[in-house]
């Protein structure tokens, strides 16, 4: 038994906010069913592709997002889909879409149209910038998107342009934001029987995010102050990004524990210098850079490993800056059971990042990979119940 | 009024710093009651700020996320007003107890007794020194759902010691080599935390993913989220790239993953520098051929644009840095707002960079109603950043501001614990009961 392996949940996202969410329910049990347009789910058609071989089923960013769902293909814009659609929708616990917004009313498939169906079920809209507002039907991007809602401003050098994150991790978030209103949506229509449509705008899930904007916001409103953009250079003993022997390691608020830091380094004789023991004396620039040019001949006598085995050992704040390549072959992770293997018809043995995290009862379970396009578009209809002249028709309709 | 979603569930919100309380803060949001026990005898650093009484050098010296607090003065109070605890601290309630105490101890047992979820993202072996462990939670209540956060598990071999932040698990999870500037080590990243965001979500999520499974089973039990791993799925293009190619991705700026050009990140008219946080810039992705076209009238076709080479994407990507400079000369002189609004209007995804001062002043967040204004005793009133979702039938109220130290002593020891007012008295006297830390904690 999985958690949620009693909930159906009906998938009209596409790309990778939605689907990281809906993969995470499908995940966790539930029987997802992505229903993809002719010609699929854009996350198809973006990388990474096995080989670099351009190819909808050998994407693995779409592979990732969706493991455990499987795929319809349904021409919404033909009666005959709409039709397929409707026997699935009125089965569902849950419906979920990321269309652009008005999108789904104009192909006849919205909100009213779900009340009529299923007046259970709750419906799930995520967009760019929300379902109302003056930029309802702007279109957003990772970067456009935290460039505007996220913290980016204040991120990289004071001197040159703001910086992103890496890959799409903005969407990434907001997907992960988004389940959690898809289980209120779901609480609030089991047990207390409220369906309602939830609007999620990918903009608000950062501008009240918890990765310094939330704070950034009320400290200005609190003190006037704004955030500058600035490096995590050096500036606490130690802080931030040192070189060490191959590659860098990063150390944060090691400053609130002066005695630690002096345990790791071994008790030198240089740190023996009244003025680094002085709270005062630390924030001033000129004695944090003195102390931090002894700090860092330390580090660069050592690799990023074992100064993390001396930062553990003295139970300081810090991380070593790995590559995917390390963190892949890392013994813990693999040894923890973090990485799994799926077979996939176009792919074949593919590894990926398994469990979230760890149920000890119900927990998350790879029982299917990623759909090929449209797999199990018959069987899905079957299963709702549809005759077996519509499926053909839908079926046919979607392969067009 | 519908009630909420999680209406009648209680949470004890037993963490430190962002990942746990952005967890807590969900679920209180869809409705459940999150309590906080916090120790009057002991500052865990960076929840309630970086120490109980700050020097005051500190509050001039940090960012303003950290140490920009209500006039720029620390004031009496100030574990009540950092604004990193403020954003994580609305729709909570505080009582005070030293759990190391042993009728500080029997009041946590009291309200395990009566709760639903157990919540902590403590380092590893803080809990295990108080005596708190699932077990312990479970013989007073078998139904709790109890959720660790630890930095890398609980096994293996960096389980032990390890202490962690965010930023470290990015480090580790390969993030901070991945992003940056493509030309600049990776000590010009800024420090981050998105890992806390990931695994804020993920843990109200798995609380819900429990509660849903205890509705059916009547069972609670034991999640462990360890950071790290959590973290890792936001970078599943380079995770994927290296698991089916053998690639090892690195930094490339703002430019787009899937290789669609151009992307980036574009000076604008600005009213001052970035030495004084007033430099505007406008971010710019064109994700397709005809979008470049789109681009090119939308401003003005100029006589570069037109350049054969840079029809497809393919010779896009081949010139980049060439079409990067010529972009930015066109936007250096515009304001940010203007090019936003023309290249929207041609389909192109465009916006500001906006500084968190001037989120307050866009038209679109205003009308959604997204901010919030909130009274705090200690603070007095202010706008907030809204909440995640919109769920109309079940809104999102703020209907408890961020929670000042101690404020629920009276509700938490009297309505739902049942002391009398003599065992009230003791406990006071025994230094549990307050709303300030003790005068010896720094």
């Amino acid at each position: 038994m999985q958690a949620l392996d009693n909930l159906r949940v009906l998938d009209l996202t596409h790309h990778i906010a939605g689907p990281y969410a809906t993969k995470l329910l499908a995940d966790f049990g539930a029987d997802v069913v992505k229903i993809e347009q002719p010609g699929g789910d854009i996350a198809r058609r973006l990388g990474p592709f096995k080989d670099d071989v351009r190819d909808p089923e050998r994407c693995g960013l779409f592979f990732y997002l969706n493991t455990n769902k499987r795929s319809a293909v349904l021409d919404l814009k033909t009666a005959g889909g709409r039709d397929a659609l409707a026997v699935l929708a009125a089965r569902a616990d849950l419906v979920v879409e990321s269309f652009a917004p008005g999108v789904v009313d104009r192909l006849g498939v919205g909100w009213e149209w779900l009340r009529s169906v299923n007046p259970h079920a709750p419906l799930v809209s995520i967009s760019n910038f929300g379902q109302t507002g003056p930029y309802r039907d702007f279109k957003g991007s990772e970067l456009t998107l935290y460039a505007f809602a996220g913290e980016m401003y204040s991120m990289g050098e004071t001197e040159r342009e703001p910086m992103k994150m890496a890959g799409t991790a903005a969407l990434f978030e907001s997907g992960s934001a988004s389940v959690v209103a898809m289980m209120g949506a779901l609480f609030a229509a089991r047990r207390h029987g409220v369906a309602q449509h939830v609007d999620i705008a990918i903009a608000e899930t950062h501008a009240g995010g918890v990765d310094r904007r939330h704070a950034t916001a009320i400290g200005y409103q609190f003190s006037g102050r704004k955030t500058l953009r600035v490096a995590s250079r050096s500036n606490a003993m130690p802080g931030g990004i040192y070189p060490c022997a191959d590659g860098y390691v990063d150390f944060t608020n090691a400053a609130l524990y002066p005695d630690r830091v002096d345990e790791m380094l071994g008790r030198p004789e240089w740190n023996r210098d009244p003025r680094f023991a002085d709270p005062v004396q630390r924030f001033n620039p000129a004695i944090v850079e003195e102390w931090n040019t002894n700090f860092l001949m330390w580090c660069l006598e050592r690799t990023k490993r074992e100064i993390w085995a001396e930062a553990r050992g003295a139970r300081l704040l810090c991380g070593p800056l790995f590559t995917v390549e390390d963190m892949y072959t890392d013994s813990h992770f693999r040894d923890r059971g973090f990485w799994t293997e799926a077979e996939h018809a176009a792919l074949g043995k593919v590894t990926i990042p398994g469990r979230p995290f760890v149920m000890h009862d119900g927990g998350w379970q790879l029982r299917r990979p990623a759909p090929l396009l449209g797999q199990h578009t018959a069987e899905v209809l079957r299963e709702a119940g549809l005759h077996e002249a519509a499926i053909e028709a839908a079926v046919r309709g979607g392969n067009r | 009024m519908n009630p909420k979603p999680l209406q009648g569930i209680r949470v004890i919100d037993f963490c430190v710093v962002w990942a746990g309380p952005f967890a807590t803060m969900l679920l209180a949001d869809l409705g459940a009651e999150v309590i906080k026990p916090e120790n009057p005898n002991v500052f865990q650093p960076i929840t309630r700020g970086p120490m109980a009484r700050p020097p005051a050098v500190y509050f001039a010296a940090s960012l303003a996320w950290a140490g920009g607090v209500p006039n720029n003065e620390p004031g009496d109070r100030p574990w009540d007003y950092n604004p990193t605890f403020v954003s994580l601290y609305r729709n909570k309630k505080s009582f005070t107890v030293d759990t190391r105490l042993p009728e500080g101890k029997e009041a946590l047992r009291r309200l395990v007794a009566i709760s639903d979820v157990f919540y902590e993202n403590n380092a590893v072996g803080t809990l295990e020194k108080l005596g708190i462990t699932y077990d312990w939670l479970r013989s007073i209540n078998p139904r709790i759902i109890m959720v660790r956060v630890p930095a890398y598990g609980s096994s293996g071999p960096y389980s032990q010691g390890a202490r962690a932040l965010g930023v470290h698990l990015e480090a580790v999870m390969g993030h901070t080599l991945l992003r940056g500037y493509d030309d600049a080590d990776p000590a010009s990243n800024t420090a981050i935390f998105s890992g806390d965001y990931l695994a804020g979500t993920q843990g109200a999520f798995a609380v819900m993913a429990a509660l849903w499974h205890r509705e059916r089973t009547g069972e609670g039990q034991l999640i462990e989220i360890a950071q790290a791993e959590n973290a890792a799925s936001m970078f599943t293009q380079a995770i994927m790239d290296y698991s089916l190619n053998g690639r090892v991705q690195g930094a490339i700026g703002n430019r787009d993953v899937h290789g669609r050009f151009p992307c980036g990140v574009y000076p604008a008219k600005s009213p001052g520098t970035s030495a004084t946080m007033d430099d505007h810039w406008i971010a710019i992705s064109v994700e397709s051929d005809d979008q470049w076209q789109a681009f090119a009238r939308a401003i003005g076709n100029p006589d570069w644009s037109a350049d054969p080479r840079f029809v497809t994407n393919e010779g896009r990507a081949d010139h980049f840095r060439e079409i990067d400079r010529h972009i930015a000369e066109y936007t250096a002189s515009r304001e940010d707002y203007d090019m936003m609004h023309a290249l929207q209007a041609a389909g192109v995804p465009a916006a500001p960079v906006l500084e968190a001062s001037r989120l307050f002043d866009d038209p679109h967040l205003r009308s959604r109603d997204f901010f919030r204004k909130q009274h705090q005793q200690s603070s007095g009133e202010y706008e907030y950043v809204g909440p995640l979702w919109k769920l109309p039938e079940t809104p999102v109220e703020f209907r408890q501001p961020p929670v000042m130290f101690g404020e629920h002593n009276d509700y938490v020891y009297r309505e739902l614990l049942g002391y009398t007012a003599a065992e009230l008295e003791q406990l006071r006297a025994a230094g549990h009961i307050t709303t300030e830390y003790a005068p010896d904690v720094p």
